[in-house]
C-alpha cells in the first residue's frame, strides 16, 4: 500500500482517504464529506489538468488540484480488476 | 374577523435539494424578494396559507452544506438562526435530497441541536424506486427523534402534510440529537456549558467558534464569547473532530435504515458528463450553447422589443395630443413615459437570457461549466464561478454582479465585480444599432457576412476582451487577503422545473425594473428638465429668433427657434462645456449632450440624440437615422457621423463606465465607495484614449 495524493490517481482509479491536513485545508471539505477512511474515486479531470471531479462518500464533487495535492490518500489494489477485464 | 395567526418559518437546506421548488409550491405567488438590513445578500419571503386562521410567513434561507458559513450566502444561515430577534423563526423546515441524504443529515442534525423545532423534509421521493433507495423511514424518525416527511416538491407530492405538520409544529420535539460534546472534550463543554445558562450548548459552541459579530448582542455575553476564543487552533481542531463523530452518527443511523441497491439504480450521470466535461467536446458544447443563448437573445427578443418602442411612441404622441398643452403634459410626454419606455424596453432580453441560464442551472449543467471554465478564469484573477455573472453581463450587469455572490473567493469575487461591465450589455445595444448602421456600410463580404454584423460580434468580443484583460491586469496588481477555497458540488442532471424557472425569470426581471428602472427613470426626467429649461437667452427665444429672421415662414421659424432653445438650455449649456474635451475624440457639443446624459445610463444616448434631431419635429426612428446622417460638420464640411467619428463612438460606449445603477450596485455589493470610483475612472480613461487613438488612425 502507496501513500499518495488524490492529485496522483488517474481517472477511474480509487484510494482510501488517509489524512486530511486540516492547517491547509477548511472545515468545508470535511462537511462536504470528504473524511479520512473514506473511499475516493477520481472520475475526471478538467482539460487544463485542473480542477478534478471526484466521489467520494455518496457526494460528486470538484477540487483544485492544489487541494488534491495535499489530501492523503492510500491508493485501492485495482491489479485484481485489470487483470479481470 | 379573527385576527390570523401567523407562524414563521425558515427553509433550510443543501443547494440543488429542491428547496425553491418546496418553496414555490407553498407559496406560489405570494413571494418577494427585499435586502436583510445592512448586508447585501436577497431575503426571499413569502406567505402561505395553512388553514382558514393560521398563515405561514416563510423564508428561503440560502442553500449550504453546514451551518458553518464558507461565504455571504450561508453567512445569512447562521445569523438567521442565532440572532434571537423578532425575526427568528418558529420552526425550521430541512429540505433533504433522498440520494444525498448522508450530507444533509449532517446539517438537519446540527440544527436539531439548536433545539429549535425542525422539520426534515426529505425531497425526490418519487426518484427512489429508479435509483435503487429504500429507507426506513419509521425507524428513522425513532432514531433522530423528529418528524420527517416524504415529498416530491415538482410533482406537487406531499405538499399538504408539510403545511399540516408546520400548523402543529409545537409538537415538534426540540431535543438534541447527535450529543457528540462530551466525545470531541468532555471538560471544555462542562466548562462551556456553566458560562452560557441561557442558551442551548450548540448554540454557546457556534458563538464561540464563529467569527461574527451579531447586533445586538449584550456586552456581557460578548466578553464570555470572547473568553473561550482563546486558543484557535484548538477550537479548530474541535470543529474537525466534531465533523468527523457527527458523520460517524449519521453513518450509524442509516446503516439501519438506509441502503442503495447500485444494480437497480440507473445513473445517467456518469454518461452525461462523460460528454459535457470532455476536453474538446466539453468546450465545443459549452460554445455552442453561447451562441444558441446570443442568438436567441436578438432574434426572439427583437419583435417585443419593437413593439414595445412602439407602442410607447404611441403613448407619448398620444399624451402630447389629447391632453391639455402645458409643462405637466411635457413633462408626462417627454420625461415620463419614454423614460418608463427605457425601462420596459429591456424586459424581454433580460426575461429571454434568465430563462436559458436558469434553465442551465436547473438542469445542473452550470456545476460543467465551472469545472470546465475554472483553470482558464483563474489566470484572469477570477474563479470558474464567474462565468455565470459574465454571460448574465450581456443582459444587465445589475443581476450579474448581484450573481456574483456565490463566489467564495473574495479577490475572485471582487475583480468578478469589477470587470464584469465591461461585458456588452443590452443598454449598448441600440447604441450600436444606430451608429453601426449610420457608418457601416450595408455590404457582404464574399456574400455571406454582413460588414455591420461583423463590427457588432467585434464588440461584444472586445467587451469580453476588455474583461479578461483588465482581470489579468487586477490579478497582478490587486492585493487582497485571501484564504478562499474552492469545492463545488456536481450535482445529477435533472430536467428543468418549468415553475422554478418561472418563478427565476420573474425575480430577476423585477430586481431589474425596480433596481435600475428607478435611476433610469429619474434621470430621464431629470434630462427633460434640463433640455426643456434654460437662463434668459432661453426663454426670449422666439423674440430673437423672429428679430433676426423676418422674412422666414413660421413653420421654418419655429424649428430655428426648437434648436435655438436646444443650444441655450442648461443641458446645451453644459454640452458646450464639454466640447473641448472630446473635440479630439471627433465630437461635437450636440454628441457632447448626448454623452453627458448617458453616463446615467448609456441607452439614453438614442433618446437624447433623437430628442436634439428631431426638436420641432414629429419626426419617426428612421428619419431620426437620415437626419443623423446628414448633420454636417461646420469646419470640414463633412458628414458629422462619418467612419472616424462613428468608430471612435463606439470605442467609447465598449469601454466607458456609463450606468449609474451598476455603480449604485457595485457600492452595495462591496460596501465601499473606492470600488466603484475606480470602475469609474478607470473605465472612463480607457474609453478616451482608445476612442482618441481610433479616431486618429482613421483621419
Amino acid at each position: 500500500m502507496d501513500i499518495t495524493t488524490i492529485a496522483d490517481l488517474i481517472v477511474g482509479e480509487k484510494g482510501i482517504i488517509q489524512d486530511i491536513p486540516l492547517d491547509n485545508l477548511p472545515l468545508k471539505l470535511l462537511e462536504m464529506g470528504c473524511l479520512p477512511g473514506k473511499e475516493v474515486e477520481l472520475i475526471q479531470i478538467a482539460p487544463l489538468k485542473d480542477p478534478l471531479y471526484i466521489r467520494v462518500n455518496g457526494s460528486h464533487l470538484a477540487i483544485r488540484r492544489e487541494t488534491a495535492e495535499l489530501i492523503l490518500i492510500a491508493k485501492s489494489e485495482n491489479l485484481c480488476e485489470k487483470l479481470k477485464s | 374577523m379573527r385576527k390570523t395567526e401567523v407562524i414563521k418559518v425558515a427553509l433550510v437546506g443543501n443547494p440543488n435539494t429542491g428547496k425553491s421548488s418546496l418553496f414555490n409550491q407553498l407559496t406560489g405567488l405570494n413571494q418577494k424578494v427585499s435586502n436583510y438590513p445592512g448586508v447585501t445578500v436577497e431575503k426571499k419571503t413569502g406567505i402561505a396559507k395553512l388553514s382558514s386562521d393560521v398563515t405561514a410567513s416563510i423564508i428561503d434561507l440560502p442553500g449550504t452544506y453546514s451551518i458553518n458559513p464558507s461565504s455571504l450566502d450561508e453567512n445569512i444561515v447562521l445569523q438567521a438562526l442565532l440572532n434571537a430577534e423578532n425575526e427568528y423563526p418558529d420552526v425550521v423546515v430541512v429540505v433533504a435530497d433522498v440520494e444525498n441524504l448522508k450530507r444533509n443529515l449532517f446539517l438537519f442534525s446540527q440544527i436539531k441541536d439548536l433545539q429549535i423545532p425542525a422539520i426534515l423534509v426529505i425531497n425526490m421521493a418519487d426518484q427512489m424506486i429508479k435509483k435503487g433507495i429504500s429507507l426506513n423511514i419509521d425507524l428513522l424518525k425513532k432514531e433522530l427523534n423528529s418528524e420527517i416527511l416524504l415529498i416530491s416538491a415538482r410533482k406537487n407530492l406531499g405538499i399538504d402534510e408539510v403545511r399540516k405538520t408546520i400548523l402543529n409544529y409545537k409538537e415538534v420535539s426540540t431535543t438534541t440529537i447527535a450529543n457528540i460534546a462530551d466525545r470531541i472534550d468532555a471538560e471544555f463543554f462542562k466548562k462551556l456549558k456553566k458560562s452560557f445558562k441561557d442558551v442551548s450548548l450548540y448554540k454557546a459552541w457556534l458563538l464561540i467558534t464563529q467569527h461574527h459579530n451579531f447586533p445586538n448582542t449584550e456586552i456581557s455575553l460578548k466578553q464570555r464569547i470572547e473568553a473561550f476564543k482563546t486558543d484557535e487552533d484548538k477550537l479548530k481542531r474541535m470543529q474537525n473532530k466534531e465533523t468527523i463523530l457527527r458523520y460517524q452518527y449519521i453513518n450509524d443511523i442509516l446503516k439501519k435504515t438506509y441502503a442503495v441497491d447500485t444494480s437497480k439504480a440507473t445513473d445517467l450521470r456518469f454518461k452525461f458528463d462523460k460528454i459535457l466535461t470532455h476536453r474538446i467536446f466539453g468546450y465545443v458544447i459549452f460554445a455552442s450553447i453561447l451562441l444558441l443563448i446570443f442568438q436567441s437573445i436578438f432574434d426572439w427578443a427583437s419583435l417585443p422589443m419593437d413593439y414595445i418602442d412602439a407602442t410607447f411612441a404611441f403613448l407619448s404622441e398620444w399624451t402630447k395630443n389629447n391632453l391639455p398643452t402645458g409643462p405637466l403634459t411635457n413633462l408626462l410626454a417627454e420625461g415620463i413615459i419614454p423614460g418608463i419606455g427605457g425601462i420596459v424596453i429591456f424586459i424581454p432580453q433580460i426575461a429571454i437570457l434568465f430563462l436559458l441560464i436558469s434553465i442551465l442551472e436547473e438542469t445542473g449543467y452550470m456545476s460543467r461549466v465551472v469545472f470546465l471554465m475554472d483553470k482558464l478564469m483563474r489566470r484572469f484573477g477570477m474563479s470558474g464561478k464567474s462565468v455565470i455573472p459574465l454571460i448574465s453581463g450581456t443582459a444587465c450587469a445589475i443581476p450579474a454582479i448581484m450573481a456574483a455572490r456565490n463566489i467564495g473567493g473574495l479577490k475572485e469575487r471582487l475583480v468578478t465585480i469589477l470587470v464584469t461591465p465591461f461585458t456588452t450589455c443590452s443598454a449598448r445595444l441600440p447604441v450600436y444599432a444606430i451608429i453601426i448602421a449610420l457608418v457601416i456600410p450595408n455590404d457582404r463580404i464574399l456574400g455571406i457576412f454582413s460588414y455591420q454584423g461583423i463590427t457588432l460580434m467585434a464588440l461584444y468580443l472586445l467587451g469580453f476582451g476588455a474583461a479578461l484583460a483588465s482581470g489579468l491586469l487586477l490579478n497582478k496588481t490587486l492585493k487582497v487577503n485571501d484564504k478562499s477555497f474552492f469545492i463545488i458540488e456536481m450535482p445529477n442532471y435533472k430536467l428543468p422545473s418549468l415553475k422554478n424557472v418561472f418563478y427565476t425569470v420573474l425575480e430577476k426581471t423585477k430586481a431589474f425594473v425596480f433596481g435600475a428602472g428607478k435611476i433610469i427613470l429619474a434621470i430621464s426626467i431629470i434630462l427633460w428638465f434640463l433640455a426643456s429649461n434654460g437662463p434668459e437667452t432661453f426663454k426670449n427665444a422666439p423674440e430673437i429668433i423672429k428679430g433676426e429672421n423676418t422674412q422666414l415662414s413660421e413653420k421654418e421659424i419655429n424649428k430655428k427657434v426648437a434648436s435655438f432653445k436646444l443650444e441655450h438650455s442648461y443641458i446645451g449649456i453644459m454640452g458646450k462645456a464639454v466640447e473641448p474635451a472630446i473635440q479630439p475624440l471627433g465630437y461635437d457639443w450636440k454628441i457632447g449632450i448626448a454623452l453627458l446624459s448617458s453616463f446615467a445610463a448609456r441607452e439614453v444616448f438614442v433618446s437624447t440624440l433623437a430628442t436634439i434631431y428631431s426638436v420641432g419635429d414629429d419626426a419617426d426612428r428612421t428619419t431620426i437615422k437620415e437626419r443623423m446622417g446628414k448633420e454636417i460638420n461646420e469646419v470640414t464640411g463633412e458628414k458629422r457621423f462619418n467612419l472616424p467619428v462613428g468608430m471612435s463612438l463606439l470605442i467609447f460606449y465598449a469601454f466607458a463606465m456609463q450606468c449609474m445603477s451598476t455603480l449604485a450596485i457595485v457600492k452595495r455589493e462591496t460596501n465601499s465607495w473606492k470600488w466603484p470610483i475606480l470602475q469609474l475612472v478607470g473605465m472612463t480613461a480607457l474609453a478616451y484614449v482608445a476612442a482618441l487613438l481610433t479616431f486618429n488612425l482613421l483621419t
